[in-house]
């Protein structure tokens, strides 16, 4: 009878706990839970799918555990002792199979999953993508608009429902760019290109941020993500085009000297090849070297 | 010319801001204690002779337990400046700590507790118990396995040595280039972390090798593989993983100190070189160390169970094979750690697809467990109690690995607070709960006396509720996007709290160490009353529990033929009569200082690569080379235990047991 109260008052309390936690977490973003675009959206079902499939296996276990302790405790003289028994085939080949039959489902889902949501493949969407190289610099990000000629720092402006190409390099250490109320990350490395394909849902500013340990200034290297309805965009980049702020090559080696949170920046600019070249400096004189170290496709 | 001398090592290397300070004066001083009680108590030739130049397994792995234990309160007095510095550091508040310090912290932390604590815990455990389990006197090269620890130690001691003077690699654990290479770290912290780890590293290969070949040809007759007790086939996995993964960690440590040191460019963006290179190295070796570690863990709880639910393991066979399908899955699984880095969809998949398929022979192994308990009777000793603590955390945490083995979910998971709650989960809950149980375990059969029951128990209460309180918050934050390695977050984020929860967790593991100093320190006082007598303080299985607590020097005054799995709790079921034993001349290996001294010039020999002192290097490295030539032309390494003198100690012993 007391054993029943103990448990009873661990109900409680557990519940309380929850409660408590809930009330306080009430107003906090859960990202990876309340995604806002489509990859993110596919990537949250995909998590939670996953979580249920293995708590069909985890919550058994527990509960087999919490019994079985209970119930052949050595003090507990009614229950059966078979100190010999130690082998039992058709038990062993359900539980051999009762994991593998779970795995083979995860891996089903993974296959598909994986190729789904690749972040090299593009988005299919009947809207005329729009291509932001990314280059991660000691402790800022750079972003390039190869099509608009204009570039930004620790801001990202892309217009909603229209497929977004980043082609993602670095100029120092490895990063991890990620947006995650639109996606999964990606790293960020110096001397290649990868590929993120986003879209976002609606309008709204989202927080992006490295998620790959880059040096001390690490913990400022944040940047914010805004999509906009399309005729805001179009404007916004107008704006930048006219503003005085020039990206050249002087003015960019400025940049990359190390700083961090840095506030952001815009600039209108003519040199279209400055990201190729941010990826060649690290081939040397061999060329033929970035087919081999580029890791697109 | 004096100070060219000394390298790169300028008088300011020793000056540290107010909280490294701190660090420094503490083990300054620890040393010093240590040195002045040693003086006090006239007890130097005492360490030298009984401990220092042991041969015996059995010294070798409490030596290894008390490093570990002691670099376990130093990796936890780094987690409660991270966690202090994460729950103060928001908004207009940037903490007690600079981002750099900060950063060395965590990879100090990081590098403590799988190098010196898991690894100590895990090879002090198997010195201790391997030998006495399969009937052995000894291992089969005594004299290499006292030079790994010693390159142990010396690993440890120069990790420990960075916070005197110089600093340590603010890197992260592992260092991936191109942030450890010479032009984004140029100062000494990278190079103590892979000196340190080489050294160490090469005792933990040395150590494998000499394990492995124990395990193989020193086994008691009537002993087969498939008679072997599960702790002894844990060990045979974990050290065929370190045999054929620490090469990877060598070599890769060893092209990256290249790089650092002569201008190399293996690991550099330029020239040809290739960062990513190193991640898969580095990975090759880092995911079979993992198992490296949990095997062992897994064959202490098998043990624990049977003995505790007073029942035969349950499926020993599938434990085998689960164990020995698990060895072989390590190996597959490396590329899971870095599916962020854009390989095709293709290889992703191959490799989260073995990763979940590790969760089948891991589940199958709880099951067993589950099903060696049923219809059992189980007594809730402290180890029990580890273990069914481990039952739950390891469940949870297993279920959030095979989450992130899915790439497309890793994608959004990895590099955040929840990656760190996982691996937390399953380091603590699965490897070191197992080396707690398994110490709590054996503890009586090295030192003759049992642990003290009530403080055990609370300690791991408070490891427990500290473990919940300091990772739930942190699976919490990964979900809401808080990435790993943050010295500094935004106030708007409204994490602040769950930081604060995740700190007063640790303060709770904290607590749960003190509560193990004190059951310590309390069962020595109380020694006499918790005395092991029988040799069996739990009513064992296996052939450790036939011999006397505290095991004599020999193991075996005369050695065991095996006949059953569960061979020592078969001969207690028998009714055949004993036959008087017959004691006959024992040889073993005599106490050489040797193993000090070759790792004592391999610790010069880091400290000089370190510091660019290369006339000092030249001399260490000759050092170690003469060393080993005046060790291997010593023929007078072995001596006699008397058949007399075995007599007197076993019926010592025996009269012991029935007074």
């Amino acid at each position: 009878m007391k054993k029943n109260y103990k448990i009873l008052g661990i109900i409680v309390v557990s519940m309380g706990v929850v409660l408590v936690a809930g009330f306080l977490l009430r107003h906090n973003t859960f990202a990876v839970l309340q995604p806002r675009g489509v990859i993110a959206e596919k990537q949250r079902t995909l998590i939670i799918t996953a979580t249920l499939l293995m708590l069909l296996v985890v919550v058994p276990v527990l509960a087999m555990t919490a019994g079985i302790a209970y119930k052949y405790r050595a003090t507990n003289k009614k229950a059966r002792y078979t100190p010999n028994w130690d082998h039992n085939l058709t038990a062993e080949t359900i539980w051999w199979t009762i994991p593998f039959v779970l795995v083979a489902v995860l891996g089903v889902i993974t296959w598909n999953s994986s190729h789904e949501l690749d972040p090299f493949k593009p988005i299919a969407s009947t809207t005329k993508p729009i291509t932001i190289q990314v280059v991660a610099m000691q402790w800022k990000w750079l972003f390039i608009y190869p099509d608009q000629n204009i570039a930004t720092v620790n801001y990202v402006q892309f217009p909603k429902n229209t497929p977004v190409n980043f082609q993602i390099t670095s100029d120092a250490a490895m990063n991890s760019f990620w947006i995650p109320q639109l996606g999964g990350q990606i790293y960020a490395m110096a001397g290649m290109t990868t590929q993120l394909h986003l879209m976002a849902n609606d309008v709204g500013k989202f927080r992006g941020a490295s998620a790959n340990l880059s040096g001390a200034g690490f913990a400022g290297m944040k940047f914010i993500a805004e999509s906009s309805n399309s005729s805001d965009f179009k404007e916004w980049v107008n704006g930048v085009k006219r503003s005085p702020e020039r990206l050249t090559m002087a003015n960019y080696a400025q940049l990359a000297r190390a700083s961090s949170n840095v506030a952001p920046k815009t600039y209108a600019w003519e040199d279209s090849a400055l990201y190729d070249n941010l990826i060649m400096k690290y081939m040397g004189t061999d060329n033929s070297a970035m087919h081999m170290a580029g890791m697109t496709e | 010319m004096f100070a060219d001398l000394l390298g790169r090592l300028h008088l300011s290397d020793f000056q540290h801001d107010m909280i490294a300070t701190g660090g420094q004066l503490s083990i300054v001083f620890g040393i010093l204690g240590i040195v002045g009680l040693l003086f006090y108590l006239k007890r130097w030739k005492w360490l030298w002779r009984e401990w220092l130049t042991s041969q015996d397994p059995k010294k070798i792995g409490v030596m290894y337990i008390i490093v570990a234990f002691v670099m376990l309160i130093r990796g936890l007095g780094d987690t409660m400046l991270l966690r202090t510095q994460q729950a103060t550091s928001v908004g207009n508040s940037h903490g007690i700590l600079t981002s750099d310090h900060f950063q060395q912290i965590f990879s100090a932390h990081g590098t403590l507790m799988i190098f010196f604590v898991a690894m100590g815990l895990m090879f002090g455990l198997i010195n201790l118990i391997l030998p006495l389990q399969i009937g052995a006197r000894d291992v089969a090269f005594p004299f290499l396995n006292s030079v790994s620890f010693w390159l142990f130690a010396a690993g440890m001691g120069l990790v420990n040595l960075s916070l005197i003077v110089g600093e340590f690699s603010a890197a992260g654990w592992l260092a991936y280039p191109p942030l450890s290479g010479i032009a984004l770290s140029p100062g000494v912290g990278v190079d103590y972390w892979i000196w340190s780890l080489q050294i160490a590293g090469v005792g933990s290969l040395l150590s494998g090798v000499n394990f492995l070949v124990t395990i193989l040809k020193m086994r008691a007759p009537g002993m087969t593989l498939m008679k072997m007790p599960i702790f002894v086939w844990s060990v045979l996995g974990s050290m065929t993983l370190i045999v054929f993964a620490f090469p990877f960690l060598t070599g890769a440590l060893a092209l990256l100190g290249l790089d650092r040191t002569i201008g190399t460019h293996f690991f550099t963006s330029d020239l040809g070189g290739n960062p990513m290179m190193y991640v898969n190295l580095i990975w090759a070796w880092g995911h079979p160390e993992v198992y490296v570690l949990v095997l062992p863990a897994f064959g202490i709880y098998s043990e624990v169970v049977a003995t505790f639910a007073r029942k035969r393991l349950f499926g020993y066979t599938s434990m085998v094979y689960a164990l020995a399908s698990i060895t072989v899955l390590a190996f597959l699984v490396w590329l899971h750690h870095f599916f962020t880095m854009g390989a095709g969809a293709n290889v992703n998949t191959f490799f989260g697809i073995m990763t979940a398929v590790i969760a089948i022979p891991t589940g199958v192994k709880v099951f067993n467990w589950l099903f060696t308990m049923y219809r059992g009777q189980i007594h809730f000793k402290t180890p029990m109690m580890w273990f069914l603590a481990f039952v739950v955390t390891f469940t949870i945490g297993g279920a959030a690995g095979v989450l992130m083995s899915i790439p497309a979910a890793d994608f959004q998971l990895h590099n955040t607070l929840f990656l760190v709650a996982h691996f937390h989960t399953m380091i603590v809950g699965g490897v070191l709960f197992g080396y707690f149980a398994g110490f709590s375990y054996w503890f009586p059969k090295i030192f003759g006396f049992r642990l003290n029951e009530r403080l055990g128990r609370y300690a791991l209460y408070s490891w427990l509720v500290g473990f919940v309180l300091a990772f739930v918050p942190l699976y919490i934050l990964g979900i809401m996007g808080a990435t790993r390695r943050l010295d500094h977050y935004d106030a708007s984020l409204g994490w602040q709290w769950l930081f604060i929860i995740a700190a007063i967790g640790a303060l709770t593991i904290l607590l749960g160490v003190g509560f193990q100093v004190a059951q310590l320190v309390v069962s020595i006082i109380t020694r006499y009353d918790n005395r092991d007598l029988t040799g069996d303080p739990w009513d064992g299985r296996t052939l450790e529990w036939s011999i006397s607590s505290p095991a004599p020097v020999y193991n075996f005054a005369v050695i065991p033929t095996v006949t059953d799995r569960d061979a020592f709790w078969e001969s207690k079921q028998s009714e055949a009569v004993k036959l008087p034993p017959v004691y006959t001349d024992i040889v073993l290996p005599k106490n050489t200082g040797m193993g000090v001294i070759i790792a004592g010039f391999a610790f010069l020999f880091g400290f000089a690569i370190i510091w660019h002192i290369w006339w000092l290097m030249v001399i260490a490295l000759f050092g170690i080379i003469g060393s080993m030539i005046v060790r291997a032309s010593d023929d007078d390494t072995e001596e006699v235990i008397t058949a007399d003198e075995v007599a007197r100690i076993e019926i010592a012993a025996a009269q012991r047991s029935v007074l």
